[in-house]
């Protein structure tokens, strides 16, 4: 395990060295000078080539990289052009916000799923079975944006229960921050949960025919055992596959539920920067984004390793 | 001690309703060996699976008949009660243990759940317990190896595993499905050597499901052969062996090399393949393949009539007919006459 464990630890350098590569390139072959698009139209040259300077546009490109690597790796992203604040300080002010709705969606996705895939499964030799699934596909084919709007409309307005919009941090008391919060993870979890439901639905109706599952019942386990634990334990392998790349599209989806729910996160420092160009944040922000992404599949994997004995011992 | 009496179970398939298994009869008697022999789709592992209701329902239903365990009927049983019966009194082994064993779970765990379920016993206790069966199964290194996954043993040794689960709680009655199809040959040996044991020391009743006659040859008090999901003879293993009178077991027995030949016999080829269960031939199910076949094959399917002692055969041929028929049959196939 601990082999597997550095083993895994090592090749997230060069993931994290390639997507650096590709982040620097997204800004730097954008068509049109920064400089230029940073201060409008309406700059002189004077200010256009000042800028220049001071983001070192001038020098070739691998020096410009070599400069912003040497800053990345000591944790420096640069400052703001537009607020001149430090990067790194705008992301970890804005990144609360974000870290609450992912963990708050997780949950939702975890408590709501995982109970509604096995209670499918017990299920499967009923008329529910197919029902369950069909309304699992129509959860998952539900766009995000268009059920937030209707969340928005039935609890925020006809029925004013939740608040539309806004944030309110940890520090203010649990009350207020997951008040806040409950809207919005549900609408990020909805589809999500749908997607782990199903998997772990067919990964357990997978199980249930395996001949492991065969000789517990010849043992004489009772069939709720047979279920949780043989059939659970190996469907869960497949499932946190899934769940790797869900929690990755979480934060995909929190730059959307962020816009709508004006919630001061990640994804809101992200548009607004687009907006900006304020080109240091972005590059800085997705940077962060890809770095959050590769750390999630990295504990994905160790999961992984943890669930299946097979791999650990590989 | 096991009695079944005209089973019929049915596989509710999208392609059609299957008989797999169509009026089965037998007895067992406590300490004795079954051998069920019979080709891929025979019948035979439905059947084996069917005397702890194991088959998946659906597509399993038990439209017909009645298994009866010391006098209960397992068909009729309450949930409850079949899981007390299953491991405790009736254990299976399976055809392949390379998957027969959940691959997340360490050996010790899955041979203390076997204990556990029927017996109250502590963890230490059950712990003992299981280096005991691992030892009776002739793994060593027991108290190590309850540590390791499935996938750090090899194939004998997981069926080893699977014999010990099967015996955890000393159940009356063991059915092997197949037990050594998926093992080498030597390793094949050893477990029917290991099955033959356990026995001896138990007094543990055997049903073995196999399509190799080999397999039961010095294993099994009598023998059942099975085709169509019917039974088509039914004898002591002389007598199927040495008074064949269905003409499927005897081309069966005729396709099997033999070391008393001389190496100069020709090996039987049964034509075609095993009938269609959705839409079985008429008559006798075997007669499109059977070298003895005649027109009135086409209209009765016979019942199993008596041969002789505990003997019975399902053929329109009598025997004085069959023994006259054998030898043409043999000299025109080139093959051995017994």
């Amino acid at each position: 395990m601990l082999n597997y464990t550095i083993r895994r630890l090592l090749s997230v350098i060069p993931v994290m060295l390639v997507v650096s590569i590709i982040v620097f390139l997204l800004v730097h072959l954008t068509p049109g000078n920064p400089a230029f698009i940073i201060l409008g139209e309406d700059a002189s040259p004077e200010a256009i080539a000042q800028l220049e300077e001071q983001l070192g546009l001038n020098e070739p490109l691998y020096i410009q990289f070599f400069d912003w690597i040497k800053q990345v790796i000591t944790g420096d992203l640069g400052t703001s052009v537009y607020s001149a604040q430090p990067v790194t300080e705008l992301i970890f002010g804005n990144f609360g916000p974000t870290i609450s709705l992912m963990v708050l969606s997780l949950l939702f996705i975890l408590i709501i799923s995982i109970p509604l895939a096995i209670l499918i499964v017990s299920l499967r030799k009923t008329i529910l079975d197919p029902i369950f699934t069909n309304a699992s596909l129509l959860g998952v084919s539900i766009p995000e944006f268009w059920l937030a709007i209707l969340l928005v409309l039935v609890f925020g307005v006809t029925f004013p229960i939740f608040p539309v919009a806004g944030y309110m941090p940890l520090a203010e008391g649990f009350g207020p921050w997951i008040y806040h919060l409950l809207l919005p993870a549900f609408v990020l979890a909805l589809v999500e949960i749908g997607i782990i439901a199903r998997m772990l639905r067919d990964s357990m109706l997978d199980s249930v025919n395996q001949d492991y599952t065969k000789t517990a019942r010849a043992k004489g386990v009772r069939e709720r055992d047979v279920l949780m634990k043989h059939v659970f334990s190996n469907a869960l392998i497949p499932t946190t596959t899934v769940l790797g790349a869900t929690v990755a599209g979480l934060l995909g989806g929190t730059v959307i539920i962020e816009t709508l729910f004006t919630i001061p996160g990640i994804g809101q420092l992200l548009i607004d920067s687009i907006h900006r160009r304020d080109y240091p944040v972005i590059q800085g922000v997705v940077l962060f984004i890809a770095a959050i992404y590769v750390l999630v599949n990295l504990i994905v994997d160790l999961l992984y390793a943890f669930l299946d004995p097979r791999i650990r011992y590989d | 001690m096991l009695e079944v009496n005209n089973l019929h179970v049915h596989l509710d398939t999208p392609a059609g309703l299957v008989k797999a298994v169509d009026g089965v009869s037998f007895r067992l008697e406590a300490g004795q060996t079954i051998g069920i022999v019979g080709e891929s789709g025979s019948g035979k592992s439905v059947l084996a699976h069917s005397l702890t209701k194991l088959n998946p329902e659906p597509p399993a239903t038990y439209p017909k008949g009645e298994i009866l365990f010391e006098g209960e009927n397992i068909l009729t049983m309450d949930k409850k009660r079949l899981r007390n019966l299953r491991g405790k009194e009736i254990a299976m082994i399976f055809q392949d243990p390379m998957s027969s064993l959940n691959p997340v779970f360490k050996i010790g765990r899955q041979l203390m759940e076997a204990i556990q379920t029927h017996q109250k016993f502590s963890k230490k206790e059950a712990h003992q317990k299981a280096i005991e069966l691992l030892i009776d199964v002739g793994i060593s290194d027991p108290e190590r190896r309850m540590q390791d996954y499935p996938h750090q043993f090899s194939g004998g040794m997981r069926q080893r595993v699977l014999i010990a689960i099967a015996l955890a709680a000393r159940p009356k009655l063991l059915i092997a499905d197949e037990p050594t199809t998926a093992l080498d040959v030597t390793i094949q040996a050893q477990i029917i050597e290991l099955l033959k044991s356990i026995q001896k020391k138990y007094g543990t009743s055997i049903i073995m499901i196999t399509h190799d006659l080999g397999v039961v040859a010095n294993l099994a008090d009598r023998i059942l052969v099975m085709y169509a999901g019917k039974i088509v003879e039914s004898g002591s293993t002389a007598d199927i062996f040495y008074k064949t009178a269905m003409p499927y077991t005897w081309s069966l027995l005729r396709s099997i090399p033999r070391l008393d030949a001389g190496g100069t016999e020709r090996l039987l080829h049964i034509e075609g393949h095993p009938p269609n269960l959705i839409h079985p031939p008429k008559g006798c199910n075997f007669h499109p393949r059977c070298p003895f076949a005649r027109d009135a094959c086409l209209q009765t399917d016979p019942p199993l009539s008596e041969h002789g002692t505990n003997h019975s055969a399902a053929c329109i041929l009598s025997k004085p007919e069959f023994d006259k028929e054998k030898q043409a049959v043999a000299e025109r196939k080139g093959v051995l006459l017994s």
